[in-house]
């Protein structure tokens, strides 16, 4: 891809015919990039409103459980084909992740969560998880767990990791650089446009190697634009709202996922996206499986377009906090605390829940309301990092999870 | 190199107009900044009064809600409570609509600018329904009547407004020895978030001489700091703890606590890592991200020379020939993108839809978010990033691009000859290839695009 850019630069820079100022510039710097500091791929999901873990690991075995969630289990309690263990079931809108539970390549841990406790507020709940510091500082927090992993490593480079999503996101801002863009941030420019901008930017390296990658991204992105078909002056000013419209949280998760693949399966070793929609306050049964449903096709995507590449990697997807046991008055649940982490990859080691179940009997709940966390979810988070890339156990500890401790290796990978 | 009216207009206003003049001389900026705030008695924005207001509508219409559970009279209200956010929304995007009109229209641009950045660097938002959007509102009441008065002044307007004691946890901060906590039991108890970043953000700098000692007295002195949705800003004694509390060497208490904290305030803007601070992050905001050490250390000494007056700090930078250099200054934000786009469209009122919260959202809220700036959001309480290449990623930069494209034929039915636009936009900053560029763009509206992304216009 980079090779074909800078022949098509090359090109421009000719045809412009622009005089001896432009054509002694060094127009074309190829990029090089670093080599990658490891082999392994992370993807990153967070899954935002607080995912139902009980829900979507459900815990069949437990005796309590059918009471608690008899208005939303419907009349599909038993779990047949969607038994993983003989205790937990799979949900039916992640019945099409059962081969992959089959082939030791899904994982879950239940009963996990951050250090949140007691507000079950969205905003501080996930800060919180992104932030990875723990829950002293509930606000303020200025960088996330993954880009200081980043910056604790030697070997990252601009295109190691992609922050994928229109959405800021807290987990991949700081001081190392993390790329960025969203399918739907595709460029519509007619050629001579394109050439133009190239023009007025070509002097300034910061723009000019921006709009090189972003030219880039775009026809190699989902919405592959042919540059030499004629774009009109409508289609330009139809781009931002097209952006818009695709922006809405529920619309181009498959293409981010495509995208995020395209990227890990080059230079990029780390991307990070989030899925909205799992605030489940009302008719749960039916809005769940509008978040699940994109949840399981992501990660098939993803195991899809890596190919080879699916075999180094983990794919985590985590929520700010699990969900209450007992069902609202609006067949949904309200903010809880315990919660399910999601595990997918060719390097898992899978086929389990993880988990050291506390039980759903009253007095074993939290606050006798939300599931009892038993893990810290960084912790296993921390344990992937090591197995992926090698971390030290103190670089886990003291900088990308201050104040952790990882306890013992609950031997999530292969 | 020193003042020009052009570059100022560009580097420390909003931009050039054909419709206003550029200031004419450091003199005559400075005047305009002490004179009568005109932008904001032509494009008015409520204070903080109305947003205690709204709010208190907002939990009237939610308990009223809450209570219609179940009864005939539940649809009702939670019409009612669909209409009260609608009505937040489209306030909020009419606000918006004044503060780009603000900066399209004004001959001060140096006040608008020095508004945002002293927003940034009190950056605070709101996370509760009714606090979504009312950054702006304070803006108006906390930062914009202090922007060239006594630095002092500003950040006890601050610490005390509501916004930033919510935002930063103040409100629930509670001496461990307070009344109110030794007669309950439970995890409430000290907040450090404030007098933290009161310390390292808001003040001292994060190189600044205090210790966690520091922190954790100040966070005392804090307590009792709140306020009520009736009330507004609100000294509750039972939260406060007792006793005097030591920061940086000096010991404040006495009887009246808030003039307890008002005093450390006062110390705390004169100090010299204060002083340094704010010369710096100016330098670094209106100049470049590695602005010149003398410079710095002008504005440093005016600073302290003038007990903490803003107004002979900001003399001292427009009178320094290292803020008029030639080399290509800051990367705009979107806010300043879009402002001065609006600004060289020559517009009129009218074609900012203010009252239009879909196209208000279409044309400028969804855009600005796309290009990294979230309208009234903060992404954190240090603010918005300075460094350039936190602004100029090949998604930002596209989303840039594209809003340059499309927006000026939504502003405005006719646009103008993009070969004149050049000279309204950018005047003598233009630079051959975009004057060329102009000229070779297929259509209006591309023309115009081009030249709105051209590094010499994104830079100031």
């Amino acid at each position: 891809m980079r090779s074909t850019h800078t022949s098509r630069r090359t090109f421009l820079a000719r045809s412009l015919g622009l005089g001896c100022s432009l054509a002694a510039s060094p127009l074309i710097t190829p990029v090089t990039m670093a080599s990658a500091p490891w082999d392994n791929r992370l993807v990153v999901i967070i899954l935002r409103g607080g995912l139902d873990g009980l829900d979507a690991v459900r815990p069949y075995g437990a005796p309590e459980f059918a009471q608690y969630r008899a208005p939303i289990l419907g009349e599909d309690p038993v779990p047949g084909a969607l038994d993983l263990d003989g205790y937990f079931s799979l949900h039916p809108a992640l019945a099409d992740l059962m081969p992959l539970w089959t082939a030791g390549q899904l994982s879950f841990a239940h009963a996990v969560s951050t250090p949140y406790r007691n507000k079950r507020s969205h905003f501080d709940g996930q800060d919180i998880l992104e932030a990875g510091t723990g829950s002293a500082q509930v606000v303020g927090s200025r960088d996330g767990w993954l880009n200081r992993m980043l910056a604790g490593v030697p070997g990252a480079h601009a295109q190691t990791a992609y922050a994928i999503g229109r959405n800021s996101m807290l987990l991949t801002r700081g001081e190392a650089k993390v790329a960025d863009w969203s399918p739907d941030a595709a460029l519509v420019l007619s050629p001579q446009a394109e050439r133009l901008l190239d023009l007025v930017m070509h002097d300034d390296e910061l723009f000019r190697d921006a709009l090189g990658e972003a030219i880039d991204l775009s026809q190699s992105g989902a919405l592959a634009l042919d540059t030499d078909a004629d774009i009109d002056s409508a289609d330009m000013m139809n781009a931002m709202q097209t952006m818009q419209a695709s922006a809405r949280p529920d619309k181009g998760l498959a293409e981010i996922a495509r995208f995020a693949a395209g990227r890990l399966r080059e230079d990029t070793r780390i991307a990070a996206y989030s899925i909205n929609g799992f605030d489940t306050h009302a008719q749960q049964s039916r809005n769940i499986k509008r978040a699940l449903s994109p949840l399981a096709e992501n990660i098939l995507i993803l195991r899809d377009e890596l190919g080879p590449v699916w075999d180094k990697t983990t794919v985590v997807a985590m929520t700010e906090f699990g969900r209450t046991v007992r069902t609202n008055g609006t067949f949904g649940t309200d903010h809880g605390t315990g919660g399910l982490m999601v595990m997918a990859g060719g390097a898992l080691r899978g086929g389990r829940v993880v988990t050291d179940w506390p039980g759903l009997d009253e007095a074993s709940l939290f606050d006798r309301r939300d599931l009892m966390p038993t893990r810290d979810v960084r912790a296993h988070t921390g344990w992937i990092m090591r197995g992926l890339f090698g971390l030290d156990r103190s670089l886990v500890e003291n900088t990308v999870f201050p104040g952790l401790e990882l306890g013992d290796d609950p031997g999530l990978l292969l | 190199m020193s003042f020009t009216p052009e570059r100022a207009a560009i580097r420390f206003g909003c931009g050039l107009s054909p419709q206003q003049a550029a200031p004419a001389s450091v003199e005559d900026t400075l005047a305009l900044l002490t004179g009568p705030d005109r932008a904001a008695e032509t494009y008015p924005v409520p204070g903080w009064d109305h947003v205690l207001q709204r709010s208190r509508e907002v939990r009237r219409d939610t308990r009223a809600f809450r209570k219609s559970v179940g009864t005939d009279e539940e649809e009702a209200k939670r019409a009612a409570m669909k209409a009260m956010r609608r009505k937040l929304y489209e306030e909020s995007g009419h606000a918006l609509g004044q503060v780009l009109l603000r900066r399209a229209m004004t001959k001060d641009g140096l006040r608008e600018r020095l508004a945002s950045f002293w927003t940034d660097h009190f950056a605070a938002s709101g996370k509760m329904l009714a606090w979504r959007q009312v950054q702006v509102n304070y803006t108006e009441e906390a930062i914009r009547p202090y922007v060239s008065g006594r630095f002092a002044d500003m950040l006890k307007a601050v610490i005390t407004h509501p916004l930033m004691l919510r935002y930063l946890d103040q409100h629930v901060s509670m001496g461990p020895n307070s009344p109110v906590a030794l007669r309950r039991d439970g995890p409430q108890g000290l907040n450090e978030n404030l007098a933290r970043e009161l310390l390292e953000l808001h003040t001292l700098g994060v190189d600044g001489p205090y210790q966690q000692q520091d922190v954790r007295q100040m966070a005392e002195l804090l307590t009792g700091l709140t306020f009520t949705l009736d009330d507004g800003f609100k000294l509750r004694p039972g939260f406060v703890e007792p006793g005097d509390k030591t920061v940086l060497g000096r010991t404040y208490g006495g009887k009246d606590r808030l003039e307890a904290i008002f005093a450390a305030l006062e110390d705390l803007a004169a100090h010299p890592a204060t002083a340094r601070h704010l010369a710096r992050k100016l330098a670094v905001h209106f100049v470049g991200d590695t602005p010149n050490a003398g410079l710095v250390d002008a504005m440093e000494r005016q600073y302290t020379q003038a007990g903490g007056q803003l107004l002979p700090v900001y003399e001292v930078m427009l009178t320094h020939p290292a803020a008029w250099g030639d080399a290509p200054g800051n990367v705009k934000r979107p806010l300043d993108f879009v402002g001065s786009t609006l600004r060289a469209l020559d517009l009129d009122d009218r074609h900012v839809p203010r009252g239009n919260l879909r196209k208000m959202r279409r044309l400028f809220y969804n855009p600005m978010d796309f290009m990294g700036q979230t309208w009234g959001r903060v992404t954190g309480p240090d603010g918005w990033p300075e460094a350039d290449d936190q602004w100029i990623t090949p998604q930002r930069l596209a989303a840039r691009m594209q809003w340059a494209m499309f927006a000026p034929l939504r502003l405005r039915r006719v646009l103008p000859d993009p070969r004149e636009f050049v000279d309204m936009a950018l005047g003598g900053q233009a630079t051959e290839q975009v004057r060329f560029a102009a000229k070779a763009a297929e259509t209006r509206a591309e023309g115009i695009g081009v030249v709105l992304s051209s590094a010499a216009f994104q830079r100031m």
